[in-house]
């Protein structure tokens, strides 16, 4: 079973401190890899303007290298950092990766004008571009996320021996919030895509367990011929994209996604006040109901975090911590070993109904649970 | 020595080793009491005279001898009307254990003469096709233990439901909720549907039974079951009672019945679960239903709007209609508007190469509600011979295909398929059922299953009894005649439904459970079924395992 751990600080901190909550879960996985997502960047050696789409990934050769640097250019971006890690390979017991990026680009001046919404489907469409063309050349290239303040790193072994490798405790790198997860997909081929936490625009989430729903929700999304809603290598790769799609494309308020995964049944959406609503909802999203079992660790662009359990809560999951930074863990030493000085008699473990949600002001946590009336006014 | 003149032997002449059954009945235990010839719904046994020389043989005086003793016997008649049809009535009557049938292992002469008077052989029940089917070859084989505390069939909770009714896509319904826009209604069932079998198919106390043991399921069981009617209407009371929600009402190409319903409409006290309207039967794919005359009964006429003891074909299709897809069109808008857009309409039609163009042309239609594709196994009424053995197309690649189809078009939520024929034929109707539906079918319709678990219907796959079509069911299942149909006590039929539901949903939860699923019915969960068929795994898309 994978272990999972989410920090979020107003006081950007080093991812160490997160591979250092994994090391305190160690029994729970087998190294076989590690994916790492920090949002809200600052970088030692460049003052980061946090409207900068990030490139991370990884590039195995300096061919591969040369073509990702040819096709910003030509697509427009002008390349404002390059963050070079400090590489210790001794640390490495996998394959030596030519290169290890995480750049900041200015976006091409044709989007001086332009929306939002241009924009953003301007950085989906070009990581597809960039992770077609590794598939084509071999899988010399892999692109984990290309989005403002956000960095995502992922790799085959054990979280501390790839911090070490990448030398995360320099403080060169450090994040408001960072989420990882020691173990990769285990039912479907290892493969460095298929490493959690998942990401698509911005949204990313990760998940211990197994979906045994997914091919029914992956030929579903497929079917929405949406731009991104492709791959799924892992079965919980689909959390991540429902996630994406309650949010971005149905425009529905975070609460709303734990009603769409977990449905209420019958009886108890009798008793609801938003019922009539929520059984139209169930139906027309049918398919995207997962069965865990599940923990879905997740942060949105805004720095929100958030914490669910699928239905049969079969997995476990902590949120603990104190005003200005939280942690969310799969398991309570995690949660310890993020944040030592809190008060663990506050420790929260969700219920099937709840959605744990940490907004970005970080005061409090929120408990929501699906009993309650949600926010949405005018459809419901 | 009798000479062999005496003995008529014609060109259709017929002896008993040349039956599909053989009757062994044993003079010794025989107490001639009659039972048996009095059940046998064929008429097939006779009594008959019989001489037996005796040896004799007088010790003292060395003298040998016979005598002869004359005995009454029960013999089997060899004319292809009393043929004997296995269906083993005698058996069960007789109380010495003196008589039964036995299956004639030889080639079957009688092949050659099912023609009588010119007509081609009919029967009821279903293609009698012995052996393991496609759907029993089907393996559950994604079985969830690597990362997973293993859910229990017995204690976790399950959700094995499924929807009646379109279904919008998320982006539609969330317009349509915030523009106050129609929503098509939908119904939450048990997936496993009692299939239509019409009021005029089944005797009065087979239908009683079964609608008593769904209201049962529904009411105490929490079993949310609903059946079908078949073409022939619905009993007006029924029409008018609460009942009518666990009902889908099915109109064919004879509107039998139908004056009944909408008459009925105003008074209803709440909707029928859904209208069926049947296009094609998949067990004689291009027939309409053939109710003989001697199953049209006073009740039967007066439900059908039809004169007593005439012959009832319903045409083959819709007379009134051009074309498969002006009719689908017209039928589902009227019907749906009949009912005020609140009763999900969906049309059946037979398994065909055809199937997917009907698909496609209901998924543009905003008012249609599913498709129930049937296939060759599907049981009938009454069909020939031929039509149900060699005519019609299987079920299960036909629904894969057209769920795929629904796949590439991002559909498949929105029209659900359900899919009908051949389910449990071989007595295993969860596991069959639960293969359809990772195959990608929302629900599967059963009925021969239901009959011959519910009121101990005798057809098997040894051409076994068959005589749906005759009003002579020895169990009083498919027969309108008193005499016959009092043998069956609804109360007992309502309980054997309930019984067989609650089986139904056990076997359900047992091929869940392994598989990780309990959230939602694992419709189109084809990653978890496999196949020691290669050729079949190809044509289905799923897994290849031996
Ligand atoms: S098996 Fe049925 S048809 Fe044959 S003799 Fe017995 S009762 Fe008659
Ligand atoms: S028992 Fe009745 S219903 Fe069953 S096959 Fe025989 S005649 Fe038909």
């Amino acid at each position: 079973m994978c272990r999972l751990a989410l920090k979020t600080a107003r006081e950007p901190f080093s991812p160490y401190d997160v591979l250092t909550a994994m090391e305190a879960m160690q029994e729970g996985y087998d190294g076989s890899g590690l994916g790492l997502l920090l949002r809200g960047m600052e970088f030692e050696d460049f003052r980061y303007n946090p409207k900068f789409p990030i490139l991370s990934g990884i590039a195995e050769s300096e061919k591969a290298w040369r073509r990702l640097d040819s096709f910003m250019e030509e697509r427009g971006y002008e390349l404002k950092y390059d963050h070079k890690f400090h590489m210790k390979r001794a640390h490495m017991n996998g394959k030596d990766r030519y290169r290890y990026f995480v750049r900041a680009y200015r976006m091409p001046d044709r989007f001086a004008d332009a929306d939002q919404d241009a924009r953003e489907t301007e950085l989906l469409k070009t990581r597809l571009a960039l992770r077609r063309d590794g598939e084509e050349h071999g899988g010399d290239l892999s692109v984990f996320s290309f989005w403002p303040d956000v960095t995502m790193i992922k790799e085959v072994g054990w979280p501390l021996q790839v911090g070490n490798t990448l030398s995360l405790h320099d403080g060169q790198i450090k994040a408001r919030v960072c989420m990882a997860q020691g173990r990769q997909n285990t039912n479907y081929g290892i493969n460095l895509y298929a490493c959690h936490p998942f990401f698509i625009q911005g949204i990313a989430t990760m998940t211990n367990g197994e979906n045994t729903a997914f091919v029914p929700i992956r030929d579903w999304l497929i079917g929405r011929n949406l731009p991104g809603y492709i791959g799924y290598q892992s079965d919980s790769e689909v959390f991540t994209h429902i996630l994406h799609y309650t949010l971005k494309h149905l425009k529905l308020p975070l609460q709303i996604y734990k009603h769409i995964i977990t449905p209420l049944n019958a009886a108890e959406l009798d008793k609801h006040p938003q019922g009539d609503f929520l059984k139209g909802l169930r139906d027309a999203c049918r398919r995207l109901i997962i069965d865990g079992p599940n923990a879905v660790i997740g942060t949105l662009p805004d720095e929100t975090c958030l914490l669910v359990m699928d239905h049969k809560k079969l997995r476990p999951a902590t949120v603990g911590g104190r005003e200005g930074v939280w942690a969310i863990a799969s398991e309570m030493c995690g949660v310890d070993a993020m944040i030592p000085d809190r008060d663990p008699a506050l420790d929260f473990q969700p219920m099937r109904e709840h959605t744990v949600i940490i907004p970005p002001q970080r005061k409090e946590l929120t408990v929501w649970s699906q009993y309650e009336q949600f926010p949405l006014s005018q459809a419901a | 020595m009798v000479p062999i003149r005496t003995i008529p032997v014609e060109p259709g002449s017929l002896t008993y080793p040349d039956l599909p059954w053989i009757i062994e009945h044993r003079e010794d235990r025989c107490t001639l009491c009659g039972h048996c010839t009095t059940v046998c719904p064929k008429e097939c046994l006779h009594l008959a005279y019989r001489r037996q020389r005796m040896p004799r043989l007088d010790v003292l005086s060395n003298k040998r001898g016979s005598e002869y003793r004359t005995f009454t016997g029960i013999r089997q008649r060899t004319d292809m009307a009393h043929a004997c049809i296995g269906c083993g009535m005698c058996a069960m009557v007789c109380p010495n254990e003196a008589i039964m049938p036995v299956p004639n292992s030889v080639e079957r002469r009688t092949l050659f003469f099912t023609n009588q008077k010119g007509e081609a052989a009919k029967r009821g029940g279903r293609r009698n096709a012995p052996g393991a089917t496609l759907l029993d070859r089907i393996i559950f084989d994604r079985i969830s233990m690597l990362t997973d505390p293993a859910l229990d069939a017995g204690r976790h909770e399950f959700t094995v439901t499924t929807t009646i009714g379109r279904i919008l896509s998320p982006e539609d319904y969330l317009a349509r909720r915030l523009d106050g826009g129609w929503i098509p209604t939908t119904r939450e069932v048990f997936p496993f549907i009692i299939g239509s079998m019409s009021f005029g198919a089944l005797s009065p106390n087979m239908w009683l039974g079964l609608l008593q043991g769904v209201a049962y399921c529904n009411e105490v069981l929490g079993i949310p079951v609903v059946m079908c009617t078949g073409e022939g209407g619905c009993p007006p009371w029924v029409l008018k009672s609460p009942y009518l929600k666990y009902i889908i009402l099915q109109i064919a190409s004879g509107y039998f019945g139908w004056d009944e319903i909408i008459r009925a409409i105003p008074e209803m006290q709440c909707d029928p679960a859904a209208i069926e309207i049947k296009y094609g039967q998949g067990a004689k794919p291009g027939d309409g239903g053939l109710l003989m005359w001697y199953k049209v009964s006073k009740l039967i006429a007066r439900l059908r709007g039809v004169p007593e003891g005439v012959d009832l074909p319903s045409p083959p299709v819709h007379q009134t209609l051009y074309s498969i897809e002006e009719s689908v069109m017209k039928m589902i808008q009227t019907l749906s508007m009949a009912f005020g857009h609140k009763v999900p309409v969906y049309p059946k039609i037979s398994a065909s190469t055809s199937a997917k163009a009907v698909l496609n042309n209901l998924v543009r239609n905003p008012y249609a509600g599913g498709l129930l594709i049937d296939g060759i196994d599907g049981g009938t009424g009454a069909a020939y011979n031929v039509s149900m053995d060699a005519t019609g197309h299987p079920v299960a690649s036909n629904v894969r295909e057209c769920y795929l189809d629904l796949c590439a078009q991002g559909m498949q939520n929105e029209l659900p398929i359900y899919a009908a024929g051949g389910i449990g034929k071989n007595g295993n109707v969860a596991q069959n059922g639960m293969a359809l539906i990772m195959l990608g079918a929302s629900a599967v319709h059963i009925g021969k299953y239901i009959m011959q678990a519910t009121a101990g219907c005798l057809g098997n796959e040894q051409n076994r009894c068959n005589v749906c079509n005759l009003g002579i069911c020895p169990k009083g299942i498919t027969s309108q005649n008193p005499k016959l149909y009092r043998r069956l006590d609804p109360d007992q039929v309502a309980e054997r439904v309930a019984e067989t539901f609650m089986t139904i949903q056990t076997e359900v939860k047992k091929i869940m459970a392994p598989l990780g699923r309990s959230q939602s019915l694992p419709i189109g969960m084809s990653d978890a079924i496999g196949i020691s068929d290669k050729d079949a795994a190809d044509r289905l898309q799923i897994k290849y395992v031996c």
